[in-house]
């Protein structure tokens, strides 16, 4: 486990994921405009906005579903632009989806076990023929699969159920496993705690700063929930139609104009 | 709810009818009725009108809805299975007098007088409509009544009449199997011409019928008997079961004798083709369509490998030395046909793909080709599979000796398709099947795994080929068409997508039933027509379902998740946008939960 005796946070001596300039136009719409971005590395920072601001498509740049117009995305120092999507989770980001997509018809421990595909070196012949070294490496794998549904909190009596029976909060608990199997260094967490009850919010804030802890992770949140973002976020950036309005620590921005007018209108701002 | 079960009865019993309008018009009654099933009572002819009577009146008892709500009363659903026994027996009434008065054999070649002797159980027009309406009546009675005895009985009842009428059909192959047993006596007291005797048949309904009751009884008992053995013992048992089931697989051809034993070889190549396009369907869920061109790929393969007929290039290598050329071949050619269809999914993939089949066609029998593969002349003289055992040359040519190469072929593949899915691969094309962009995003090489998909399925086809070709010894482009791919897919379909067994059962349905019923391959493509549909309406997870499939399709009949301790949502809580159970399918307990799970889903979307 990487960096599991991280007790405290370290201090954000530099950024592990630095986006500069990233613009990304759909024909005549402009979904993201001159973005500057930078996720310092152990850092938990969070990207907010109003529907429709651009941060999922944000999102999809940095993990290469979609390829900015122009700008750069660094990832410790390498450039994530034009590689695909599983060749950035090699380097170590992985990520959750808003809406959540599991592979439903299969097990938990399934789930988690493709997340850990890039970890794996078991080729097609190997497969063939389970040579002992890949019924090692299968064996490793299920029993860190195992730990990561420990980790996130599901319990064992999961392991071979469906993905797609498993309660909701549940299901969003399990992509972070599967997310976490990559072993990422970067994980993007797109709307964690979407359609979940107070309870449940309240268990998955914990989770993510727990991980941070345990794993030593750098953790980047879309979350609509304030509560959620003001609590567990370092660093907040603000867009709003597609370009950066605001950047500061939850104060900051509680106290910053141009996002109260953003989130509620013009009104409340002069009100 | 009595006026329901009539009106339904009606329905079933006019359903029915125009069952046996459609079989009786096609000529299947008046063909069989010189067919016996039971010598001098009962002709195959005569049992499907029949058939369709007892099928009516016992689906019309059968409880309203889904899960046994709906439940007749006794009187309800005798009088149901009365009703509809009826209007089928008038259905047939209808025919009869139809094609008296309309006499449309001109058109309906099978619709002659001597049919409606047939339907009219050879009475007159007075005597005969009785007959067929009032017959109807009380055998749909009776049929219905078997809704009314206990499970057992009941289950044991239809099994003993289903394997009579099994017998009665399958007299030749059951015959010549008894013969070489040899157990020429059983035959003699089970058949008299070609139907079953009176105690012939007698005996095998009782000895089914005290089966299936036996098992019914004392079925758990027994497996919970086995259970409470030691280990040791089990074990002991499992390798006597094996043992034993390897033994009766390896004399099997000896038993079955030469015709059942090329049915038997020719199962075995679907066996090969079907698990081969089962990784490609139904693990990587890639529809391929175009499937037979690398059937055809590795017969021509092979064919000029070994053949000292092949026309231009002709090295006639020993079959199994040829046999890991041709798969090398096979699975290379996967990746150059894979690679230029990455991009497609679903339906658009299917269409390309069908596509290249009819290429591959084609070129084979293209001039451009013939002087190296013989265009429509084909390739003959394509050597058998030999082996030289201690100085005993073993030549596998004819259908009862090619089945144990093709065994092994079997038994490989078979194995290696069970291997790709319990491993990192085979997760890799689950997870691209489920979702392909969610697979590239976990870190899923969804290129790479698509081509490795193409090429494994490939490898497998071209070595299906490799053997048919080896089995017949020529081969001819004309026989290399759409069907062998529609026929994989069907037999994949038909089994259960993505399971292996699933594959071998599906082989055994799809291609050996229709061997069995060469006696009527008249009508072979009509009853292959009406048992797709049925299965896909009563069974559509297949007859032996991959596990995730069958969860999927049947999850509105009780099958439930884990139940959040956090209450974060009741049993069977989906994903949104899935299908929701409805709730009149769930027993009343499950109503409650089934509220609180939507109310709870109702606040996830807000």
């Amino acid at each position: 486990m990487t960096g599991a005796q991280m007790s405290s946070p370290a201090p954000a001596l530099d950024d592990i994921l630095v986006a500069s300039k990233v613009t990304m136009r759909f024909g005549g719409l402009v979904a993201n405009k001159d973005v500057d971005f930078a996720i310092p590395r152990r850092g938990i920072v969070s990207l907010i906005g109003p529907n429709g601001a651009g941060k999922t498509t944000f999102f999809n740049q940095l993990t290469g579903m979609l390829e900015p117009t122009s700008g750069d995305i660094a990832f410790n120092g390498s450039s994530l632009v034009g590689l695909t999507p599983h060749e950035i989770v090699e380097l170590g980001v992985a990520r959750t989806f808003q809406n959540i997509r599991l592979f439903g018809d299969m097990t938990t421990l399934e789930n988690v076990m493709v997340g850990r595909h890039v970890r794996m070196h078991a080729h097609w012949w190997n497969s063939v023929l389970r040579t002992p070294h890949t019924r090692i490496e299968e064996t490793a794998t299920r029993d860190r699969a195992r730990e990561l549904l420990d980790i996130v909190g599901l319990p064992h009596r999961y392991e071979e159920e469906w993905a797609r029976n498993l309660p909701y909060g549940d299901q969003r608990r399990l992509e972070i496993a599967r997310a976490l199997a990559s072993d990422p260094k970067l994980l993007l967490l797109d709307e964690p705690t979407a359609g979940m009850n107070p309870a449940e919010t309240g268990r998955t804030t914990e989770l993510i700063s727990q991980l941070r802890e345990q794993l030593g992770l750098s953790i980047l949140l879309i979350e609509h929930d304030m509560k959620v973002v003001m609590g567990v976020s370092e660093r907040i950036t603000v867009l709003d139609y597609g370009e950066k309005i605001a950047e500061g620590d939850p104060e900051e921005i509680r106290a910053n104009p141009r996002v109260i007018e953003a989130y509620l209108g013009k009104q409340a701002t002069s009100a | 709810m009595t006026r329901r079960f009539a009106s339904r009865a009606v329905w079933v019993g006019v359903v029915a009818g125009l069952a046996v309008w459609h079989m009786s018009l096609v000529g299947l009654v008046d063909s069989f009725q010189n067919r016996p099933i039971l010598t001098d009572i009962l002709s195959l002819g005569e049992t499907l009108p029949l058939a369709g009577i007892v099928i009516a009146g016992a689906w019309a008892a059968r409880p309203l809805l889904a899960g046994g709500l709906g439940r007749p009363t006794p009187a309800q659903a005798l009088m149901a299975g009365a009703i509809a026994g009826a209007a089928t027996g008038a259905m047939l009434a209808v025919l009869s007098f139809f094609i008296l008065v309309l006499k449309p054999n001109g058109m309906l070649i099978h619709a002659t007088p001597k049919l409606v002797n047939d339907l009219r159980f050879f009475q007159d027009a007075a005597l005969g409509t009785l007959v067929q309406v009032g017959g109807g009546l009380l055998l749909g009675t009776a049929a219905a009544s078997l809704n009314l005895v206990q499970r057992v009985a009941r289950r044991a009842l239809v099994w003993g009449v289903l394997l009579v009428l099994l017998f009665g059909i399958m007299n030749t192959f059951v015959t010549q199997i008894l013969r070489n047993l040899p157990l020429k006596w059983l035959s003699t007291f089970l058949y008299r011409g070609d139907g079953l005797t009176i105690p012939g048949a007698v005996l095998l309904f009782a000895v089914t019928a005290a089966l299936v009751a036996g098992w019914m009884l004392r079925g758990t008992q027994v497996r919970a008997g086995y259970a409470a053995l030691p280990n040791a013992s089990r074990q002991t048992t499992k390798i006597a079961a094996f043992i034993l089931l390897a033994a009766l697989i390896l004399i099997l051809p000896q038993i079955l004798g030469v015709f059942l034993s090329d049915v038997i070889t020719n199962v075995g190549l679907f066996v090969l083709l079907g698990l081969g396009l089962n990784i490609v369907v139904g693990f990587a869920g890639l529809l391929d369509l175009g499937y037979v061109a690398f059937y055809a790929l590795g017969i021509y393969s092979i064919a000029v490998l070994t053949s000292p007929a092949s026309p231009a290039f002709h090295p006639q290598l020993n079959f199994w030395l040829a046999v890991p050329i041709v798969m090398v071949i096979g699975g290379v050619t996967g990746i150059i046909i894979g690679a230029p269809v990455l991009r497609l999914r679903g339906d658009y993939l299917a269409i390309v793909t069908l596509g290249f089949g009819e290429i591959a066609r084609i070129i084979f029998l293209s001039d451009w080709m013939t002087p190296y593969v013989g265009g429509a002349q084909g390739i003959q003289q394509i050597p058998a599979p030999t082996i030289n055992l201690l100085g005993l040359a073993l030549e596998f040519r004819k259908p009862q000796d090619i089945y144990y190469p093709i065994l092994v072929a079997c038994i490989l593949a078979a194995l290696a398709a069970w291997s790709f899915q319990r491993s990192r691969v085979g997760r890799a094309w689950t997870a691209m099947r489920e979702d392909e962009t969610v697979a590239e995003a976990t870190g899923v090489n969804t290129t790479v795994y698509k081509l490795m998909a193409f090429s494994m399925g490939a490898t497998f086809g071209a070595v299906a080929g490799a053997f048919y070709a080896a089995k017949i010894g020529v081969v001819f482009p004309q026989n290399l068409d759409i069907l062998i791919s529609i026929n994989a897919l069907a037999l994949i379909i038909l089994g259960g997508m993505g399971s292996i067994t699933g594959v071998i059962v599906g082989a055994f349905m799809l291609v050996g039933l229709p061997g069995l019923l060469r006696e009527f391959a008249e009508y072979q493509l009509l009853i292959f027509g009406a048992v797709l549909v049925a299965m896909m309406l009563f069974r559509p997870e297949g007859l032996i379902p991959n596990r995730s499939r069958r969860a999927e399709l049947h999850e509105e009949e009780g099958e439930s998740g884990p139940e959040g301790a956090d209450g974060g949502g009741g049993p069977g809580e989906q994903p949104p946008g899935d299908r929701q159970p409805h709730p009149m399918e769930k027993p009343a307990s499950g109503l409650a939960l089934e509220a609180v799970a939507v109310s709870t889903r109702l606040g996830d979307r807000s």
